[in-house]
C-alpha cells in the first residue's frame, strides 16, 4: 500500500480526506486505485486519453514522476505519491 | 639617547622609500593591488583614518598589529613587494624597517610623504562606505551574526526588492524587508485598503481603509524605518508594464493571486534574470520556492499549464487563515535575504509544501525542465508577444471570467 496526500482542491472529491492508501505496483495503477474508490477524482487526474493532466503534478516521495518512468513508475511498500496541482492564491 | 626624529631619519636611511608616482604609475598599470606580480600596498595607519579614505586598493593593517596580521594581508612569501604608506611616511618607514629587519620581508618600500604627497599630487583616493553611528545601533543584531555583519548589510541597503503586491505575502515581506534596512523596496498594487483585508494584512491599518495599499504600505514601511526608499507602482501589472516596472530590481518576491500574471512574472524574469521568490496560499496551506533563472528552475519548468478555473479557486472564493500569508511571507523574506546576502542555501530548485492545521512540511524537488518554452532558451529569443501565454490561455481566461 502506498499513501496519497491529497491536495486542498481535491479534498471535497474523496471525503476531506488529506491522505487516501491506495495499491498498486505503479504510480498509474495507485492513482487508479484512487480513482476507483473515490471516482470525482478521475477527470481531475486524468485527460480523456488516459494520461495525467498536464496542469497536475506526482511526486513519487520527494521526485517528481516526470524524471523518473511517468506513470509508470513502480511503487513500492510504504512510498508517498504527492499529488500537487498549482496554486495561485496570494495578495487579495 | 637619539630622539624620536632623529631615529626616524636613521630608520629611512636603512629602508627603501618611493615616491607616490612610482606607486600611481603601478596602479595606472593595473599593477598596484598585489594581483598577479604586482606589489602589495598596505596602509598602516588607524582604523579610522583607513575609513576616512585610502589608496584605491590598499590593504589595511594597522601598525600597532602589523606583526601579527602582515601574513595574512600579504601572504608568508617574503620576496613578494610590498609597498606600506601612512599619513606622511614616518609611520610606515618604521613598520617597513619591522617587517624588513625583524620579519625578513625582502622587497619592502615605504611611500614617502603617505598619503598626505599622494593627495597634494592630485591622485584619486577611494572613499569607503561605512554604516552611520545610528545604522550601526539599528542593525548591530545583523552586524553580530557572521552570514550577515557589515559586508551582508551593506548588501542589503544596497538592494532593490519588488514586491508584487501589498496584500497577505506583502505585508509582511515589506515590513520585515524594511526593519532589516533593504535599502529600495518597490511594490505594485493597484488596489486599497478593505475592512477584510485587515484580518491578515499586517502592513494597513483600520485608519486608512480606502486608501490605496502603497501609500499606505510606504506608512508602515517609514515607521519601522525611515531609510528605505519606497517605489510605489499603483498599477495593475501586465504585458504592457512589467519588463519595465522590473528592470533593475534584484529580487522579485511573488504574492500574486492569479495565473496569468504568474506566468506573465516568470517570463518577464527570465528575460531580465531576476530571481523570484514564490509562494501561494489557499486555506491553511502554503507553498513555496525560489526561481532563478538559469541557476534553478523556472515557474514553467515546475508547472507547464495552470489547472482549469474550478480547481484553482482564489482566496477570495475560498477563504485563508490569516495567519498563514504572514508564515509564507517571512519565510519568502527569509529567501531574500539569503539572495541578497548570498548566505546559506536558497529554495531554488526544491518547492516548500507546509500545512499549517497539522504542523507538517514537506519538501520535494523541482527540476530545471530541458524543454521548457521560456527557459530552456537564450533570454533575448523570448519574445513579447510570448510572455504570459500559456497553452490553454484563451479558455482559462474565458473560464475565470
Amino acid at each position: 500500500m502506498a499513501t496519497i496526500k491529497i491536495p486542498p482542491v481535491l479534498r471535497s472529491s474523496v471525503g476531506g480526506e488529506k491522505e487516501v492508501e491506495a495499491s498498486g505496483s505503479d504510480v498509474r495503477d495507485v492513482l487508479r486505485d484512487l480513482a476507483s474508490q473515490h471516482p470525482e477524482t478521475e477527470s481531475q487526474l486524468f485527460s480523456e486519453d488516459g494520461e495525467l493532466n498536464r496542469y497536475v503534478n506526482v511526486y513519487l516521495n520527494d521526485e517528481d514522476v516526470r524524471v523518473l518512468d511517468g506513470l509508470d513508475t513502480s511503487v513500492s511498500d510504504g512510498d508517498t505519491v504527492v499529488i500537487l496541482p498549482a496554486m495561485a492564491g496570494g495578495s487579495r | 639617547m637619539a630622539s624620536g626624529a632623529e631615529l626616524i631619519r636613521k630608520i629611512k636611511e636603512q629602508i627603501e622609500e618611493v615616491d607616490p608616482k612610482e606607486v600611481h604609475d603601478l596602479q595606472a598599470n593595473g599593477n598596484g593591488n598585489g594581483n598577479g606580480r604586482g606589489p602589495v600596498i598596505v596602509d598602516v595607519r588607524e582604523q579610522h583614518e583607513f575609513e576616512a579614505s585610502h589608496l584605491p586598493g590598499a590593504v589595511h593593517v594597522p601598525r600597532g598589529h602589523l606583526e601579527s596580521r602582515i601574513e595574512g594581508a600579504v601572504g608568508s612569501d617574503r620576496s613578494k613587494r610590498v609597498i606600506l604608506y601612512c599619513a606622511s611616511g614616518q609611520r610606515s618607514a618604521l613598520a617597513a624597517h619591522t617587517l624588513q629587519e625583524l620579519l625578513g620581508y625582502e622587497d619592502v618600500a615605504s611611500m614617502r610623504g603617505g598619503i598626505t604627497l599622494w593627495k597634494d599630487r592630485g591622485y584619486d583616493v577611494e572613499v569607503p562606505r561605512a554604516l552611520t553611528p545610528e545604522q550601526r545601533e539599528r542593525y548591530s543584531r545583523h552586524l553580530l551574526v557572521p552570514e550577515v555583519g557589515l559586508e551582508g548589510q551593506m548588501k542589503l541597503l544596497d538592494a532593490k526588492v519588488l514586491l508584487l503586491g501589498a496584500g497577505g505575502l506583502g505585508s509582511p515581506a515589506a515590513l520585515y524587508l524594511a526593519a532589516a534596512g533593504v535599502g529600495t523596496l518597490g511594490i505594485v498594487d493597484n488596489d486599497v485598503v478593505d475592512l477584510s483585508n485587515l484580518q491578515r494584512q499586517v502592513a494597513h491599518s483600520n485608519d486608512r481603509i480606502g486608501v490605496p495599499k502603497v501609500d499606505s504600505a510606504e506608512i508602515s514601511i517609514h515607521e519601522i524605518n525611515p531609510d528605505v526608499k519606497v517605489e510605489k507602482y499603483p498599477v495593475r501589472l501586465g504585458a504592457d508594464n512589467i519588463m519595465e516596472i522590473a528592470e533593475g530590481y534584484d529580487v522579485i518576491v511573488d504574492g500574486l493571486d492569479n495565473f496569468p500574471t504568474r506566468y506573465l512574472l516568470n517570463d518577464a524574469s527570465v528575460r531580465l534574470q531576476i530571481p523570484v521568490v514564490s509562494a501561494s496560499i489557499l486555506g491553511f496551506e502554503g507553498q513555496l520556492s525560489v526561481f532563478h533563472p538559469y541557476e534553478g528552475p523556472c515557474y514553467r519548468c515546475l508547472y507547464p499549464t495552470p489547472p482549469p478555473a474550478e480547481l484553482a479557486p482564489s482566496c477570495g472564493a475560498a477563504g485563508v487563515l490569516g495567519v498563514l500569508p504572514g508564515v509564507m511571507g517571512l519565510l519568502q523574506s527569509v529567501e531574500v535575504i539569503k539572495l541578497v546576502t548570498g548566505a546559506g542555501d536558497t529554495m531554488a530548485g526544491r518547492l516548500l509544501l507546509y500545512d499549517a492545521l497539522g504542523t507538517t512540511f514537506t519538501e520535494l524537488k523541482v527540476r530545471r525542465d530541458p524543454d521548457c518554452p521560456i527557459c530552456s532558451r537564450d533570454p533575448s529569443e523570448i519574445s513579447d508577444e510570448e510572455m504570459g501565454v500559456f497553452p490553454d490561455y484563451e479558455a482559462f481566461c474565458a473560464g475565470a471570467g
